[in-house]
């Protein structure tokens, strides 16, 4: 009996072993590492979409391979470590906490290439990238306060992390430059994912007299409320429609794939090389919704609110801006630099709400 | 047809044996099924998931690695379960421990001191048993019950640490992200080879597993979590404090939880951050109970549980199995360790129905 | 009126837990615990997140959710009671099962949009100011928790059988030895209150947020546990446990809202710390806690031929 349980695994250990090297004779191994579950509605799930993508575009060259639900960690180091021994090329680690887990692989396995999502640091084969979902936020601003009735936005917050804080401040200034006196009520939800706490949240904005709402967690949650209460709102991570027909107005979408494809076409050219990338709209790393449920003037707006921003035409953050406390931080015509806005801690005039420190 | 128990006096040593094999093997049929019907070959799937993870070196490191916190937790538990105290917020006194043991490396973050490693170890120690000691204090003198203020004080410890590593203690280089300054190297938990990551967390584990085998098999202190846990009021009689044994017990349990939480931050993360533990303290309760509450058991069911998460990442990235499939089969060896664990001490016989009238006239 | 919208979401955001938690209690007063709870709720939530979208039906999806519960409880009740194995390990195993089972069934409903449990019209007095739309414009599940509460209140205290229960749950030896079917009861009990949490869990995914998404229990399981604890084994305790929680949980994100100056952290752990606090005020009294706490609470049965 046992030795034919030996000679069963050693017969598989053979079969597996050849087989992984055949593999790896023809095709690149790309490899993704997700925090939550790739069938997660939100963020996990855009990256997912993204790796899709990429094997639709470029099948007959790699093949892809994916961790989900990876706790931030000595688990991720774990995870990564495994992804590089067992032949990746590339491996795209996808969320904050994951930061020093893959710069600590990174120098035990040189001839892999990293690119870690939204972080800061690099290595000579770790590269970082990031969205700057602060375009289509500045946009939802715009709408929001062109749509708005009572002149008060509800924002659904998940953590006061400078990519969540660097959204609301977007949002506001978007707003603003409609109406100047613009207002927007933020709740911290405390997580990611949890629709019963994300509609309470959205429940009691919508019961404080904000008609529109925004979200920067996962859930289709905030939509559902929305559209009960008859009031409109912008959909997170993905298009998120279906949830109210008659409710979104726009929704910023994730689309890392066409990120993942240029980055994986220049591993394949041998043209990689180690970057600190932060694409916007007009990459298309990012894409608003169809612009729905409103009127004529405010979709042509919200058009030439994004045609700018591609264009280079119109920077969200241009001076003048004032800080919440009232002090000067953008002069006129002064665009912020990317290192402020990616440690962003602190709100622009006219949030209304104390930044959690 | 009924299924009866019958008790077998003293247990089987046979069966104590026997009863883990047994299981294996039927969460290894089971999970060949279905992997089969999930359309994945099950002979690789198994095989990738059960055999792969100890093949290697760095790989037998990440078990220990994984295993160190379960065994150090269960262990600690182990001892408040036998005297009949339901702490189930371990989670929250790991917490707290790691939040204790990193106030010196991130408070005066430029000591270097070959001091400040064993005085982190000690502080976490205190912050994951004076943790404990809030539901043992409204226990014993509140009549409170601990099984709700134990779990509540998870979610508070884990807000806490929320607040610590986005507030106070962030990193003023890391551009507001929230996490705390890396440790100085003297701050970090060595590694116990060369060979790969294993640090002496796990080394924590195994002595305080032999240790508390050793008091509840050979000391006073044993014999008194025993008694009490089988019977209060026996226990009052011999002149053993049940008062007392709710602080033992609990602050006890909480100083492990508590060494488990900073030899995890420093000896595998290196700094603070919001999340700093995928459910130790929980899964640390089923790893108590699969060892059958015995510290030496303990050690064998920390090591098999953390080979599934080891195992189940295997599959995931050979087969493309999902991550639900993996929790699946964690609660399917579960069940079939538990369920087999019963031949240990009772002998099944299937009891076909004839008269019912018989059957009742017996009951 | 704000206060009006207010109790209208702290009692959607209190069904779940009061329901679930109704139902252990009747499974921990038989004296068994199981702490499987988040397991059968996730079950009952996406069991009745798929029948309502096979069906169209809701109220189909309703009662798959209470079934698959009442089903998926029955694995629990057949190592417990049959093997009598660990309660503990047992219940934790079959959260850890139900929270696997229910992602890989509920893979293909993610972003699929739900249909809703609406809320039952009542003519006349749905439309009685403030009072009716809190009591009388409601959705079946806010109903039948209140049903579920007068029912097991007079069940445990009124009926012979509930006595019977009890019996067991305080000393499953000499209930045993008065001719008592000791498991077959337990086994009932074990049912109801996975058909409870099944129901709690239908709640999440067909009024409460009609949508399916992996681990939308999001701990709620765990919260009705402590509210068993909470109300020391008393039915109306649970009812006003479920509410204070849900009041400190919406009030927090009203707080916010506002725009109050209070670090969100504290502001979460609210509700979890005035669940401590009132404890420790009503369980000063010794003697009421003993009387209700079923003493053979977990301890495991196996009875002599």
């Amino acid at each position: 009996m046992r030795k034919i349980a030996l000679a069963l695994a050693a017969t598989a250990a053979t079969l597996i072993g050849t087989a992984a090297i055949a593999q790896a004779a023809d095709k690149a191994k790309i490899c993704f590492i997700y925090v939550g579950s790739k069938t997660d509605g939100g963020y996990s799930e855009g990256h997912d979409r993204g790796r899709q993508e990429l094997e639709k575009a470029l099948g007959d060259k790699i093949e892809t391979a994916y961790l989900e639900k990876v706790p931030e960690g000595p688990d991720a180091e774990r995870a990564i470590e495994r992804m590089a021994r067992s032949g990746c090329s590339l491996v795209f680690t996808t969320s904050f906490g994951f930061m020093d887990a893959t710069i600590k692989v990174a120098q035990k396995f040189p001839k892999v290439k990293f690119e870690h999502a939204t972080g800061f640091k690099s290595a000579e084969n770790v590269g970082t990238y990031n969205a700057r979902f602060y375009e289509g936020r500045y946009i939802q601003g715009v709408i929001a306060a062109k749509m708005s009735k009572t002149g008060v936005a509800g924002y659904i917050a998940s953590f006061p992390i400078p990519e969540v804080v660097m959204g609301i401040n977007a949002f506001v200034l978007g707003a603003q430059s409609v109406n100047p006196d613009f207002k927007i009520k933020v709740v911290w939800a405390n997580t990611w994912a949890d629709p019963g706490k994300e509609a309470d949240a959205a429940k009691a904005l919508a019961d404080q007299g904000v008609d529109i709402l925004t979200q920067h967690t996962d859930t289709t949650a905030p939509m559902q409320v929305a559209a009960e209460r008859g009031i409109h709102a912008f959909g997170q991570a993905s298009d998120m429609i279906a949830a109210g027909p008659k409710t979104q107005l726009t929704a910023i979408v994730d689309t890392w794939g066409a990120y993942y494809i240029k980055r994986t076409q220049a591993l394949l050219d041998g043209t990689w090389k180690s970057e600190q990338i932060w694409d916007g709209l007009k990459d298309g790393i990012l894409t608003m919704a169809p612009y729905t449920n409103m009127p004529d003037d405010v979709k042509k707006l919200a058009e030439e609110t994004e045609a700018k921003i591609k264009s280079g035409e119109l920077h969200p953050f241009t001076g003048p801006v004032k800080k919440q406390d009232g002090s000067e931080w953008l002069k006129a015509g002064e665009k912020s630099d990317d290192g402020t806005l990616l440690g962003m801690n602190f709100y622009v005039a006219g949030v209304d709400d104390k930044l959690p420190q | 047809m009924r299924i009866e128990l019958e008790k077998r006096p003293g247990g089987s040593r046979l069966f104590s044996f026997v009863s883990p094999l047994l299981a294996l093997l039927l969460t290894v049929v089971c999970g060949g099924v279905m992997f089969a019907l999930l359309g994945k070959d099950p002979v690789s799937a198994l095989y990738s998931f059960f055999i792969e993870p100890l093949q290697e070196v760095w790989s037998l490191h990440e078990l220990a690695i994984k295993a160190g916190p379960l065994i150090l937790i269960a262990v600690g538990l182990s001892v408040c379960y036998r005297s009949n105290n339901w702490n189930i917020g371990a989670e929250g006194q790991f917490t707290m421990g790691a939040i204790a043991g990193s106030f010196l490396p991130i408070v005066f973050y430029e000591w270097h001191s070959p001091l400040i490693l064993p005085l982190m170890l000690v502080m976490g120690m205190l912050g994951g048993a004076l943790y404990a000691g809030i539901p043992a204090l409204l226990k014993a003198h509140f009549n409170t019950n601990e099984i709700l203020t134990s779990l509540m004080l998870v979610y508070i410890a884990q807000l806490f640490l929320d607040w610590l590593s986005r507030g106070m203690w962030r990193d003023p280089q890391g551009y507001n992200f929230p996490q705390s300054r890396n440790f100085v190297p003297e701050a970090i938990l060595p590694e116990v080879l060369s060979s790969g990551r294993a640090h002496w967390g796990f080394v924590f584990a195994i002595v305080a597993a032999v240790l508390v085998w050793f008091m509840m098999r050979f000391t006073l202190k044993g014999f008194q979590i025993t008694v009490l846990g089988q019977s209060e009021r026996a226990g009052r009689f011999a002149g053993f404090s049940s008062r007392g044994m709710i602080w033992f017990s609990m602050l006890f349990s909480g100083a492990l939880a508590g060494l488990a939480g900073i030899s995890e931050v420093s000896g595998s993360i290196n700094h603070l951050q919001p999340s700093i533990s995928p459910g130790y303290g929980f899964t640390a309760i089923i790893v108590a109970f699969l060892g059958r509450l015995n510290p030496l058991g303990i050690i064998a069911s920390g090591l098999v549980l953390a080979l599934t998460y080891l195992g189940g990442e295997a599959v995931q990235l050979s087969l493309e199995v999902s991550d639900k499939v993996t929790r699946v089969f964690q609660g399917l060896l579960l069940f079939f360790v538990l369920s087999c664990d019963t031949l240990i001490h009772y002998r099944i016989r299937l009891v076909f129905d004839r008269l019912k009238g018989a059957s009742d006239g017996a009951a | 009126m704000i206060l009006e919208a207010i109790i209208l979401t702290v009692i959607t955001a209190a069904t779940p837990l009061v329901v679930a938690a109704l139902g252990e209690l009747v499974t921990e007063r038989s004296g068994v615990l199981n702490l499987g709870v988040e397991g059968m709720m996730i079950m009952g939530a996406v069991g009745a997140f798929a029948v309502a979208q096979m069906t169209g039906n809701p109220y189909l999806g309703l009662l798959a959710g209470i079934a698959v519960g009442a089903l998926f409880s029955l694995l629990f009740g057949f190592l417990t009671l049959t093997l009598v194995t660990n309660q503990v390990a047992t219940g934790l195993a079959l959260t850890i099962l139900g929270l696997g089972a229910s992602g890989m069934i509920g893979e293909t409903w993610v972003g699929v949009p739900g249909i809703k449990l609406q809320a039952i019209y009542i003519p006349g007095l749905s439309d009685i100011p403030v009072i009716g739309p809190i009591l009388f414009h409601q959705d079946i599940v806010f109903y039948l928790s209140i049903a579920l509460l007068i029912g097991v209140n007079w069940f445990l205290f009124r009926s012979r059988t509930g006595l019977m229960l009890r019996a067991i749950g305080d000393n499953h030896g000499s209930a045993h030895a008065l001719g008592i079917d000791v498991l077959r009861v337990r086994y009932l009990s074990v049912m109801f209150g996975g058909a409870c949490a099944g129901l709690a869990g239908a709640q999440l995914s067909l009024v409460y947020t009609p949508q399916w998404v992996e681990d939308m229990s999001a701990g709620r399981g765990w919260i009705a546990l402590a509210l068993v604890v909470f109300s020391s084994w008393r039915p109306w305790r649970v009812l006003a446990g479920g509410y204070l929680f849900g009041a400190v949980t919406i009030g927090q994100l009203h707080t916010q809202a506002l725009g109050v100056n209070v670090p969100s952290q504290f502001l979460s752990a609210l509700p979890y710390a005035a669940t401590v606090v009132v404890l420790v005020l009503i369980s000063r009294n010794r003697r009421t806690t003993l009387i209700n706490t079923p003493a053979s609470l977990g301890k495991p049965f196996v009875p002599d031929r």
